[in-house]
């Protein structure tokens, strides 16, 4: 039988430790987009609470813990972080399988914050960007998802094929940080 | 330049996209004629003043907006969802 | 020459530096200019056109005459201000404009020949011949008049881009900009104060006044120590606020301390851009000079510069100094190098009646009215009502009133006021959005009156943040009134400058008045005046007021030109920080990247994307030999190529069919589920936007394919069909495109291989799909063929995209095949008439790519009602054709244009283009795709390929697109 070897999209990139700043590769985790249809957000939110014990995330905002997390990803869209959905979501919403679409990295450390303010235009001030919220904004010339988990801890993610840009462009930043 | 979405806050304009006249969303019937397709697709107002733009917030919550701005003060008067306007009437 | 004591500067930390090759001493805390006048050397430059010697005027960034070139080699800095830059161990400084040297510089023949030279010379003496100007003229104008110029190379120093984000941006840190900083940040506003200098202070560091009764420098440094031990406060020096832009967005550039750059990683400057909600403009004054003949030897400064000598870095500005101005700041000076114990020889205030009561020569109502000397000076002229007089002086300080710096508030296109009272221009009223304008920059120019309209406008911006202000008392400092009498140029012969960056001279501009440039905009394109890096900081004003008295014209009459951004000079490199290299642009990888690499494939950029161009093995010398024996190979047996770069739309929900109808020509409410089809989009104006297959993988969910070029556009697309043309349907889209690697299995044998690799039957037909597995891997599997052939796409999680990719290949070989790359692609393709964007380049439609027939007639879709559009359509039509040479093997080149046999070449007669074209190695000659007027109808014709650049001409035999296997068995069957 056949048997494929898994790589994640960091592999040999990552973990890095500049100054006193940290970026690690999370994963692989399973990532599934919950789109709900028309009129069903409300059913959605209940089986993803029933089902993964996760409350539906409002604009900008991210619910759960690790091992089982929503992310709010777009306009009226989230994604499930950790468990494979439950088959009772698929009717509520459109559900996509995202868990290879994403390099997915963690930023850690004192500095961490002006580490990402070199590359993105968000306003990441502690009191405007707490722990808890999320945004989709530009990376420098990414797309990108970023995350606050802790006081000094971000979860990044661009498309997976950019996962050597990613981490070249914090790289530089965490250097040029690092050099301050 | 910075665009308040409904959804995400004031952001930085590199986040959008830009499309133009909010023209695009009065879409003829079918059966219009000529003229109104013509219209539609290729006549367009260079005000002096307030214009509504529609702009896609591609690197955000990919929302497609309304923005009521001013070309001369360049300030931004308001920003809708294009499916609440179109939702509305 | 030092004082002994006294200065902002450490004595403790000597650096040594050098100047044009010789080592001099200085202090930490010294910029090049105030090291170099504590060395005693004045010549730091030679001026633009004239080559006149030139020492420095000022004390700060406006600083027109000593400007250096910085560092040797590749990151080699010109047009550093000496003023501005910071001394420490190592630094190398060169002058520049000058050969041999500084001393003595030969070009100094242009002053001789300063009557040939003035305003609008090179319009009316390098007219003509024509052919003059590139070769002769220009080339020498460039060195004989310029500044410093870079290495050349390209430099291994980095500089840095970032955000930061603030509730008050405070510009500038002196007795205005720290009061309000303060009242807002007590307030609990987030704060950026940012500054240029070094240190806070502004005015204060050069003053010798003092705030709440101690020095003012030492009140400055409290404050700043009360701010920076605020968790709401980020202050920013050496951080010039260069642009205002829309909504609160500011630029700024900051430098790094000399410590800082030589770290590692470090960068050397950082651009900044800033977002604030609202914002105080505290950026003070800056001093004018008068006009008077050879105002521009070394050894003439500004009054408040000479002060800044004086009191912060202890320099002795000269041995007998004569001082002139037509306010207090004159005064002021006198007063200042007094108490150092500075002989000064002459205080001349050309305001009558003007009084002092200091022990000194007293010149009221007199003016300076020449400077003597050559590289430094040796004596001023004075001159009064009915007699003047010559006085040895080796410095002169002068001062002609301040300007306050209005410089942003213009940046959004308003307009500064003239106050006549202050003879200056003052900010116009709600000039910026959200920006408070305090201190001297508002034309308050007592240091109590700084302090007070700092505190205010730093409690207006915390109650507009809704927060609520801390009442303080405002600490006591000195409060001079502000009295002044115009006084721009003293008249006389010989030339008094106005411009000395641009070497421009009082007689430059009367004479553009006289050429009837009487617009200040048209004088400043004229003579020049104000383009130079300092942007007419030292001269705007004085050289309207020339112009105003030349035209007769009043100055608000006559008004400013614009001040655009940047406020001070910045580098390409560091706008452009982070763009070199891999930095340009994002590198979009697919899993089978690396394989790629170890078999040797050279990249191709699609978009961002890198795909393989080829494969080269063994003995193939070039890229056709290889592409050759790939296409042959994926003909004959079978080929792998990477395809994950196609845009992957999942598209769901009980709306997604009727979506699809609108959104393609044909139907997809009809297509089967297991089933795939090809779609054609229309943009609305009726031209095709992309093509691709949608597969049906369950009753409400569809995936979409784009091309990889227009992936992108292809989901903005159906999200603005989606959002805008009919929010009413119940449908959701998203890119999966990242989550899947896909790979086309093409040939004879590719039914074969992948039987091996799953384990079973196919049992596929012809545009079907299914879910399939490979042990407990889900893939799915795709019938369908972008080269003719019998053709598979397999598609597995990213994950596994690598390890696939290698498995396939590894059996294609097995079986006489291999992977195959995208020239190998693009032969197939043509071969078979198939189109890429190269085809649908944005202004063909359907009818021209013979897919008419696929608009629907019994239903809506986007670009439709265009697309049936007179002119759309018919015989006048360039539509889609084969092309190959009449004689077996000629070249038919991409981009060319199609003609008659007999036609001449020209625009008039062009009957189309070539788009595409190969060396076909199944038909073994070229093969090209192309649109030909009504080409259709011309199917056998011969018409000529004309390509201009090369010259090349080939007669080509129009066919149809369809070149091979027209029947189309060997994929279906």
């Amino acid at each position: 039988m056949i048997d494929l070897v898994a790589k994640s999209p960091c592999a040999d990139l990552l973990p890095l430790d500049i100054g006193t700043v940290t970026l690690t590769e999370v994963g692989p985790e399973r990532m599934t987009s919950l789109a709900p249809y028309r009129g069903r957000e409300a059913a959605l939110a209940t089986v993803l609470k029933q089902a993964h014990g996760v409350t539906w995330p409002a604009p900008n905002r991210a619910t759960g813990r690790d091992g089982a997390r929503a992310l709010w990803f777009g306009q009226r869209m989230a994604l499930l972080v950790g468990p494979a959905p439950d088959a009772r979501l698929a009717a509520e919403a459109a559900l996509s399988d995202q868990s290879d679409a994403w390099a997915v990295v963690t930023l850690t450390g004192p500095g961490a914050r002006d580490v990402l303010a070199r590359l993105t235009p968000l306003d990441l001030r502690p009191d405007r960007f707490k722990r808890g919220h999320t945004a989709r904004s530009d990376l420098r010339h990414m797309m990108a998802s970023i995350t606050r988990l802790g006081a000094d801890r971000y979860r990044i993610m661009v498309f997976r094929g950019f996962a050597e840009t990613l981490v070249h462009d914090l790289r530089a930043a965490m250097e040029r940080v690092a050099a301050r | 330049m910075r665009i308040t979405c409904p959804i995400c806050g004031a952001r930085d304009r590199r986040e959008f996209y830009y499309m133009g006249a909010a023209v695009a969303l009065d879409r003829p019937v079918p059966e219009a004629d000529a003229a109104a397709w013509n219209a539609y697709i290729h006549e367009r107002d260079n005000p002096a003043g307030l214009t509504r733009d529609l702009w896609y917030h591609e690197a955000g919550c990919g929302a497609w907006l309304v923005v009521t701005r001013d070309t001369i003060s360049h300030e931004v008067h308001g920003v809708t969802l294009a499916s609440d306007m179109r939702a509305g009437g | 020459m030092r004082f002994a004591q006294g200065g902002l500067i450490d004595r403790e930390a000597p650096v040594e530096f050098s100047f044009d090759g010789r080592s001099y001493r200085g202090f930490a805390g010294d910029t090049l200019a105030s090291a170099l006048l504590a060395n005693d050397i004045r010549l730091m430059g030679r001026s633009f056109k004239y080559h006149r010697p030139r020492g420095p005027l000022t004390a700060g960034s406006e600083e027109p005459n000593a400007l250096v070139t910085l560092g040797e080699g590749p990151g080699q800095e010109p047009n550093a201000r000496a003023t501005t830059c910071e001394v420490h161990d190592g630094l190398v400084a060169r002058s520049q404009n000058r050969w041999p040297g500084l001393g003595f510089d030969l070009l100094g023949v242009n002053d001789w020949a300063a009557p040939f030279l003035g305003a609008g010379f090179y319009y009316k003496t390098f007219m003509w011949p024509k052919s003059f100007w590139e070769r002769l003229y220009e080339p020498l104008i460039r060195r004989a008049a310029g500044l410093g110029s870079l290495s050349g190379v390209a430099s291994a120093e980095t500089c840095d881009k970032a955000f930061a984000h603030c509730d008050l941006l405070v510009i500038g840190a002196g007795p205005a900009g720290l009061m309000a900083a303060l009242a807002a940040a007590r307030a609990g506003a987030d704060v950026i104060l940012a500054d240029e200098d070094t240190r806070p202070g502004g005015a204060l560091l050069r003053e010798s006044g003092e705030v709440a009764g101690q020095p003012g420098a030492h009140w400055a440094v409290q404050v700043s120590e009360e701010l920076a031990g605020m968790d709401n406060v980020r202050i920013m020096c050496r951080t010039s606020v260069t642009g205002v832009y829309d909504h609160g967005t500011y630029a700024a550039l900051e430098r790094a301390a000399p410590a800082t750059v030589r770290r590692e990683g470090a960068a050397t400057e950082t651009f900044w851009r800033i977002v604030a909600r609202r914002t105080v403009l505290a950026a003070g004054a800056l001093e004018r000079p008068v006009a008077f003949r050879d105002n521009d030897r070394p050894g003439v400064m500004l009054a408040g510069a000479v002060r800044a000598y004086a009191n912060r870095w202890a320099v002795r500005p000269g041995r007998a100094v004569a001082v002139f101005g037509n306010n207090d700041s004159a005064h002021r000076t006198a007063r200042d190098l007094m108490a150092r114990g500075v002989h000064v020889c002459a205080l001349v205030d050309a305001r009558h009646g003007a009084r002092t009561d200091l022990d000194l020569p007293f010149f009221p109502g007199a003016v300076v009215s020449r400077a003597h000397g050559g590289r430094r000076l040796e004596a001023v002229d004075i001159r009064m009502p009915g007699r003047s007089l010559r006085l040895r002086a080796d410095c002169l300080a002068i001062s002609g009133g301040w300007n306050p710096s209005v410089h942003l508030t213009c940046h959004l296109g308003a307009r500064p006021v003239w106050d006549a009272d202050l003879v200056a221009f003052l900010p116009g009223a709600g000039a910026v959005p959200g920006l408070d304008v305090a201190g001297a920059a508002s034309g308050v120019f007592s240091t109590a009156g700084c302090l007070e309209s700092g505190w205010h406008a730093g409690m207006a911006a915390a109650r507009a943040l809704d927060l609520k202000p801390v009442e303080a008392a405002i600490p006591k400092a000195e409060d001079g009134h502000y009295d002044i009498v115009p006084l721009w140029a003293v008249p006389g012969k010989g030339r008094a400058w106005v411009d000395f960056q641009n070497d421009v001279t009082v007689k430059d501009v009367s004479q553009a008045a006289q050429e009837n440039f009487r617009s200040v905009e048209h004088m400043k394109r004229y003579t020049t005046q104000g383009m130079a890096p300092d942007q007419g900081k030292n001269s705007n004003v004085v050289a309207l007021a020339v112009l105003a008295d030349a035209t007769r014209d009043g100055i608000p009459e006559t008004g400013t030109t614009t001040f655009r951004p940047p406020f001070t000079p910045v580098s390409i490199a560091a706008m452009g920080a982070g763009a070199q290299g891999m930095g340009f642009a994002p590198r979009r990888l697919t899993t089978s990247h690396r394989v790629s690499l170890r078999r040797g494939a050279p990249m191709l950029e699609v978009g961002l994307w890198y795909r393989p161009s080829h494969y080269p093995r063994v003995g193939e010398a070039t890229w056709r030999e290889s592409c050759d024996r790939e296409a042959r190979m994926v003909r004959e047996s079978v080929g792998i190529t990477d395809v994950s770069t196609l845009g992957k739309i999942d598209i769901q929900g009980p709306d997604a069919a009727r979506f699809l109808d609108f959104v393609y020509t044909n139907r997809f409410t009809t297509l089967a589920e297991g089933r795939v089809r090809y779609g054609l989009m229309l943009r609305e104006d009726g031209h095709v936007m992309d093509d691709g297959t949608t597969a049906r993988l369950g009753p409400e969910h569809y995936l979409m394919t784009t091309t990889t070029a227009a992936a992108g556009q292809v989901l903005r697309h159906l999200e603005f069909v989606h959002q805008c043309l009919c929010p009413h349907m119940d449908l959701r889209l998203i890119s999966v495109t990242e989550q899947w690697a896909q790979f086309a299995v093409a040939g004879p044998r590719a039914s074969a291989l992948l039987e091996e690799v799953l384990q079973g039957p196919l049992d596929l037909p012809f545009m079907g799909c299914r879910a399939v597995s490979m042990g407990p891997v889900g893939a799915r599997l795709f019938r369908i063929s972008f080269s003719g052939e019998q053709g598979y796409e397999i598609a597995v999680p990213s994950r596994y995209g690598e390890g696939l990719f290698s498995r396939l290949v590894d059996r294609a070989e097995a079986l006489g095949g291999g992977a195959y790359g995208m020239e190998a692609l693009n032969v197939l393709r043509i071969e078979k008439g198939f189109i890429t964007h190269a085809e649908i380049h944005g202004r063909v439609t359907a009818f021209d790519i013979g897919m008419a027939g696929m608009i629907s007639k019994d239903k809506d879709c986007i670009g439709k009602a265009a697309a049936a559009r007179p002119g759309l359509l018919g015989a006048e039509r360039e539509q889609l054709v084969g092309l190959r040479p009449v004689k077996s093997g000629a070249a038919i080149l991409a981009g060319a244009h199609l003609f008659e046999e007999q036609a001449e070449a020209i625009s008039r007669h062009d009957q189309g283009y070539v788009t595409s074209t190969c060396h076909s190695p199944a038909l073994g000659d070229t093969l090209a795709l192309g649109f030909l007027r009504n080409g259709r109808a011309r199917h056998g014709e011969v018409v000529r390929m004309v390509e201009h650049l090369q010259g090349v001409e080939t007669l080509c035999r129009v066919s149809d697109p369809l070149a091979f296997d027209p029947a189309g068995g060997r994929m279906r069957d």
